[in-house]
C-alpha cells in the first residue's frame, strides 16, 4: 500500500469519509473484544467479592461447602479440577504425540486427509456428548472390570495401594480424566501435526542422509525443533480440560471430598457451579461462592492458555 | 528406454571407457541405464556414468535438468516420497543400491549428503557431529573426543568452535554451518560423499574455503558436486558431466569438457549463452 | 588451514560393518516399535469417535420418529417429542450467531489490515485467542451477571448473546488468517485503481476470502449449536413451547443434559435421540465448512 503511495503519489487516493468510518468502526470492534474480557473479569469478580470477604483467603483452603451452615469453601473443587485435568494430560499427550507422528511421517498421503478429518470430528462432537457417552457406556466398564481389577491387584500395595482403593463406583476422578483425555486429544494432536509440518523438510532429509530411522528423525530432529510449540499445544490441551464442565459433571461423582484414590469421587470448580447453581437464590452467599469460584476458574485457565499462546506465537516468529 | 537413448548411452560408455585409461581412477559407483520417474514424469532418462573413485565429478546443467535427482538416487533419499522411483543399475562393491531390500540406514552412513542451505541439527557443535556417529559405531568417550576433533579440522572449522563445542549450532554463520555440516558428514566416514550446490547460499569467502575443503577432501572420499557455477566445476572437478532434461549429454575430464566440448549444447551451456 | 588438515588419516582404523550391522538391526527394532505404537495410538482415538457414533446410533435410532419434531416435551410417561428443544436451539444458535458474526469479521479485518503490530493490535489478538480456548460455563456466568440478575430473569436473549460471545473469536481467527492469505498485489491493484481502502477490503478482499469466512462461521456455528454450559444460566430452559425471546427458552443441549440425568426410561430414550440429533447435524456442518474451504484450491 504505502509502496504504491511513493511511486505514484498522484495515484493516493484522495481523503473519502468511508475510510475513516470503517477504521473506526473496526477498531472499535477490536476494542470490544478487550471489553468483553475485562467485563468477565470485573462481572466475576464483582459477584464473588461478598464471598471473599466472607471467608477470605481461607476461602481457598477451606474443605467444607456447607450451604446449611453457610459455610463455603474452595479447595475442593480446585483440588479436583487441577488433578482431573493434569491426570488427562497424562492420558492424551502419548497418544496424540503417536497421532501426530502417524499423520505427518507413517501415513500413505491418500490416507492423511481421511484419518485428519476424523480426528477433527472428534474435537467437534459436543462435551453433553461426552458426558452422557461417558456415563452410560464408559462409567459401567469403569465399575464392572477396570475399577475392580485395580482394586484386587494394586489396591493392598503399600502406598501406591491408596490410589486404587474404594468401592468401585465406576464414576470419579480417574473416569473423568478419562473422559477429559479423549476429548482434548485431538486438540493436542491437530497443534502437534500441524507443527511437525513446520520443520523444513531439508531438515530431515539431512537426518534421513547420516542414516536416521523415522523414529530416530522424530526424536533427534523434529521434537528438539518444535518443542516449544509441542508444549504450547499441551498448554492449550490443559487449558481446555480445566474449564470442561457437562462432560465432567456426568461422571466425577460430585461430593465435595478430597479422596486418596483415582476411584474415589470428587468434583471441579466447572462441575460444582453447574449442579450447584439452580439451587442459589440471587443474592446468596452460595451464589458469591460459586461466581468466585468461576473467578478463580478464570485465573488459572487464564495463565495456562496465556502461556499457551505465547509459546505458541514465538515459534511462529521464527 | 528409447532406441535414441541406447546410442546415446553407449556413446557415453565408450567415451568414458577412452578417458579413464588417460585421467581418471576406476568407478567408485557405477551407474547403467538410470531411468527416475516422479510420478508417471520421466525425470532421468537412461542415465550411464561412472564416479571414479578418490575423484571429483562435476554435475552440471540448467535448472531441472536432473543433476540432482541424480544426487537423490545415489543416497535413495527419493524413498521418503511416494510415488518416486528408479530403475536400472547403480553398482557399488558389487551391490545395486536402488534394488529392495537394501539397508538404507547403513547405504546413507556409506554415502553422505550435504544440501544446499545449511541444515544444523538442533544440538550443540559436539552432538551434531557425534550423533550421525553414534547410528552406526560404538565409540568410548575418548574415541568419539577424537572423531569430532578430526572430522571438524579436516573441514577446516576445529580452529573457530573448539572453545565452544558445547553451545548450539544454530550460533554459528553460514558458512560454518555448511562446513559443520561437512564435517558432520564425514564424521560417519562415508565412502562417497554428495555435494548439493553446497555452496549457492554462502558468500564468496566461505565458498572458497570450501572449495579448498573439497580439494583436500578427495585424497580420501569419492565425491559428487551438483553446481550452477562454472568456474567452480572447472575449479574443483576431475570429470565433468553436463545433463540436459533429463538426459546426459556429455561426460569427460574437466579440461576436456571446458576446452574441446564436443556437444554444441554443452559448449553453448558452458559459455553462458542458455541455461 | 593446512595445519589444521595435517590431523590426518581417520581415527579408529576401518570401520566394524559387524557393530554397525548389529546397531542397524536394534535401532531397526526400535523404529518398528516406535512405528507400531503410533498407529495404536492413532486407532485409539479413531475407535473412541468409532464408539460413540455408534453408541449413538444404537440407542437413538430407535427413538427418532415424527413425534420427535411434531411434539414438544412432556412429562414422563406421557410421550411428548423435543419440538420445542430443536426449534429454541435453532432459533438461539442463528441469533447468536447473527450477532457474534459481523463484530468477529470487524475485529479481523481490524487484526488483518490495520492493527500492523500496534500495542493495541496484539493485545486484541492476544485475548481472542484466549476467549476462544476459555471455559464456556463463564461465559454463561458473565452474561447472568450482566445480563439476567440486573434485566429480569432468564431468557432466550441472554442465551443469544453468551453464544453470540463464544462466535467472535472463532470467527475473528478464521478472518485474520483468511485476509492474510490474499497477495498483497492483489491489494495494490485495487488501491492503483484509486480505490479507497474499506473499497477495496469489503468489495475485493472479503470476496476473495469468501470460502475462508464462511468455512470460520460454519465452525462457529457448529460449536454453538453444541453448547450447554452457557445456556444453563442465560437460557436456562423451558419443558414448555415458547418462541418468547424474553422467556426462558429450551435448547437441544440443556433439555438432553435434564433428560440424560433423569431416572425416567421414556426421556432417556428421547436424551439419545436428541444426542443423535445434534451430534450428527455437529459434524456434517464441519464436514461442509471443509468442502467449503476446499473448493477454494
Amino acid at each position: 500500500m504505502s509502496q504504491t503511495a511513493v511511486v505514484h503519489p498522484q495515484r493516493r487516493p484522495s481523503f473519502s469519509p468511508g475510510d475513516a468510518i470503517f477504521a473506526g468502526a473496526v477498531r472499535i470492534a477490536g476494542i470490544l473484544v478487550l471489553v468483553i474480557l475485562s467485563a468477565i473479569i470485573i462481572s466475576l469478580f464483582v459477584g464473588g467479592l461478598p464471598a471473599f470477604r466472607a471467608f477470605g483467603a481461607g476461602f481457598l483452603t477451606d474443605t467444607d461447602w456447607d450451604p446449611v451452615k453457610q459455610i463455603f469453601g474452595a479447595a475442593v473443587p480446585i483440588y479436583g479440577t487441577l488433578i482431573t485435568a493434569v491426570l488427562a494430560i497424562v492420558l492424551a499427550v502419548p497418544l496424540a504425540f503417536g497421532t501426530a507422528f502417524y499423520l505427518t511421517e507413517l501415513a500413505p498421503n491418500w490416507f492423511r486427509r481421511p484419518i485428519g478429518t476424523a480426528v477433527e470430528l472428534l474435537a467437534a462432537v459436543p462435551s453433553i456428548i461426552y458426558g452422557m457417552w461417558g456415563f452410560f457406556v464408559i462409567v459401567p466398564i469403569m465399575g464392572n472390570y477396570v475399577q475392580p481389577f485395580f482394586i484386587d491387584t494394586l489396591g493392598d500395595i503399600p502406598v501406591i495401594g491408596a490410589l486404587f482403593q474404594g468401592p468401585p463406583f465406576g464414576t470419579g476422578i480417574l473416569t473423568s480424566a478419562l473422559i477429559l483425555a479423549i476429548m482434548i486429544l485431538p486438540f493436542i494432536a491437530a497443534t502437534m501435526r500441524d507443527v511437525f509440518l513446520t520443520v523444513p523438510p531439508v531438515f530431515k532429509e539431512a537426518a534421513y542422509g547420516v542414516g536416521c530411522t523415522t523414529w530416530e528423525v522424530m526424536r533427534s530432529i523434529v521434537l528438539p525443533y518444535t518443542r516449544v510449540s509441542v508444549v504450547g499445544g499441551i498448554m492449550l490441551g490443559l487449558g481446555r480440560a480445566l474449564g470442561e464442565t457437562m462432560a465432567v459433571t456426568f461422571v466425577i461423582g460430585n461430593t465435595n471430598r478430597i479422596s486418596t484414590s483415582l476411584f474415589g469421587p470428587g468434583n471441579t470448580i466447572a462441575s460444582i457451579v453447574a449442579l450447584e447453581f439452580p439451587e442459589s437464590p440471587a443474592g446468596s452467599l452460595k451464589l458469591s461462592s460459586l461466581l468466585a469460584l468461576g473467578f478463580l476458574l478464570f485465573v488459572i485457565s487464564f495463565i495456562v492458555l496465556a502461556i499457551s499462546r505465547l509459546l505458541l506465537r514465538t515459534k511462529v516468529k521464527s | 528406454m528409447t532406441l535414441q537413448n541406447t546410442t546415446q548411452a553407449k556413446a557415453n560408455v565408450g567415451q568414458m571407457e577412452a578417458r579413464s585409461v588417460s585421467a581418471l581412477n576406476q568407478p567408485r559407483i557405477a551407474i547403467k541405464g538410470l531411468d527416475f520417474f516422479y510420478g508417471s514424469n520421466r525425470a532421468l532418462k537412461g542415465i550411464t556414468l561412472n564416479l571414479p573413485e578418490k575423484q571429483v565429478t562435476g554435475m552440471i546443467g540448467p535448472s531441472g535438468c536432473g543433476k540432482s535427482t541424480l544426487l537423490r538416487v545415489l543416497n535413495r533419499m527419493y524413498d521418503l516420497y511416494p510415488g518416486q522411483r528408479a530403475e536400472g543399475e547403480v553398482m557399488m562393491d558389487g551391490e545395486n543400491v536402488i534394488a529392495p531390500g537394501v539397508d538404507l540406514n547403513q547405504l546413507r552412513s556409506r554415502i553422505g549428503m550435504v544440501f544446499q542451505k545449511p541444515t544444523p541439527f538442533p544440538m550443540s557443535i559436539y552432538e551434531n557431529i557425534a550423533f550421525g556417529v553414534k547410528l552406526h559405531e560404538k565409540l568410548s568417550k575418548s574415541q568419539m573426543d577424537e572423531r569430532v576433533e578430526w572430522s571438524l579440522s579436516r573441514a577446516a572449522l576445529w580452529g573457530e568452535v573448539k572453545d565452544r563445542l558445547n553451545s548450539s549450532a544454530m550460533g554459528l554463520s553460514g558458512g560454518q554451518q555448511q562446513r559443520l555440516c561437512i564435517a558432520r558428514t564425514i564424521a560417519t566416514r562415508p565412502e562417497v560423499i554428495l555435494l548439493d550446490e553446497p555452496t549457492s547460499a554462502l558468500d564468496p569467502i566461505s565458498t572458497l574455503k570450501i572449495e579448498e575443503l573439497i580439494d583436500e577432501l578427495k585424497h580420501e572420499f569419492t565425491i559428487a558436486i551438483v553446481t550452477h557455477n562454472m568456474q567452480q566445476a572447472a575449479r574443483c572437478a576431475d570429470q565433468v558431466a553436463f545433463f540436459y532434461i533429463g538426459e546426459l549429454i556429455e561426460v569427460g575430464t574437466a579440461t576436456q569438457m571446458f576446452t574441446a566440448p564436443r556437444e554444441k549444447r554443452t559448449q553453448e551451456y558452458i559459455t553462458g549463452r542458455f541455461g | 588451514m593446512s595445519a589444521f588438515l595435517a590431523a590426518g588419516r581417520m581415527p579408529g582404523g576401518a570401520r566394524d560393518s559387524r557393530v554397525a550391522g548389529q546397531l542397524s538391526r536394534r535401532r531397526g527394532r526400535y523404529n518398528l516399535i516406535a512405528k507400531i505404537l503410533c498407529i495404536l495410538a492413532t486407532l485409539v482415538g479413531l475407535i473412541f469417535l468409532a464408539a460413540i457414533l455408534g453408541t449413538l446410533f444404537w440407542l437413538g435410532f430407535g427413538g427418532l420418529h415424527l413425534s420427535v419434531f411434531s411434539q414438544v416435551t412432556k412429562p414422563p410417561g406421557s410421550g411428548g417429542g423435543l419440538l420445542n428443544a430443536i426449534i429454541g436451539s435453532l432459533i438461539q444458535t442463528v441469533i447468536g450467531t447473527a450477532i457474534g458474526t459481523p463484530i468477529g469479521l470487524m475485529v479481523g479485518t481490524y487484526l488483518a489490515e490495520y492493527a500492523h503490530g500496534s500495542m493495541l493490535g496484539n493485545a486484541v489478538r492476544f485475548v481472542s485467542d484466549v476467549l476462544l480456548s476459555a471455559p464456556s460455563i463463564l461465559i454463561g456466568l458473565f452474561v447472568y451477571q450482566i445480563f439476567v440478575a440486573p434485566f429480569g430473569g432468564f431468557s432466550g436473549w441472554a442465551g443469544c448473546i453468551a453464544l453470540a460471545v463464544i462466535v467472535i473469536p472463532i470467527v475473528v481467527r478464521t478472518t485474520e488468517d483468511m485476509l492474510q492469505l490474499i497477495p498483497t498485489a492483489l491489494r495494490e491493484a485495487a488501491v492503483a485503481l484509486g480505490a479507497p481502502k474499506w473499497k477495496s477490503i469489503v468489495f475485493i478482499c472479503y470476496r476473495a476470502a469468501l470460502n475462508g469466512i464462511a468455512t470460520g462461521v460454519l465452525l462457529a456455528i457448529a460449536r454453538v449449536a453444541g453448547e450447554t454450559a452457557p445456556l444453563l444460566f442465560t437460557s436456562l430452559g423451558n419443558l414448555n413451547w415458547s418462541v418468547d425471546m424474553s422467556q426462558p427458552m429450551s435448547s437441544l443441549p440443556v433439555t438432553i443434559y435434564q433428560y440424560a440425568g433423569s431416572p425416567f426410561d421414556d426421556w432417556v430414550q428421547l436424551a439419545w435421540v436428541g444426542a443423535l440429533l445434534i451430534t450428527f447435524g455437529v459434524l456434517a456442518l464441519n464436514i461442509l465448512a471443509r468442502l467449503v474451504l476446499r473448493t477454494r484450491n
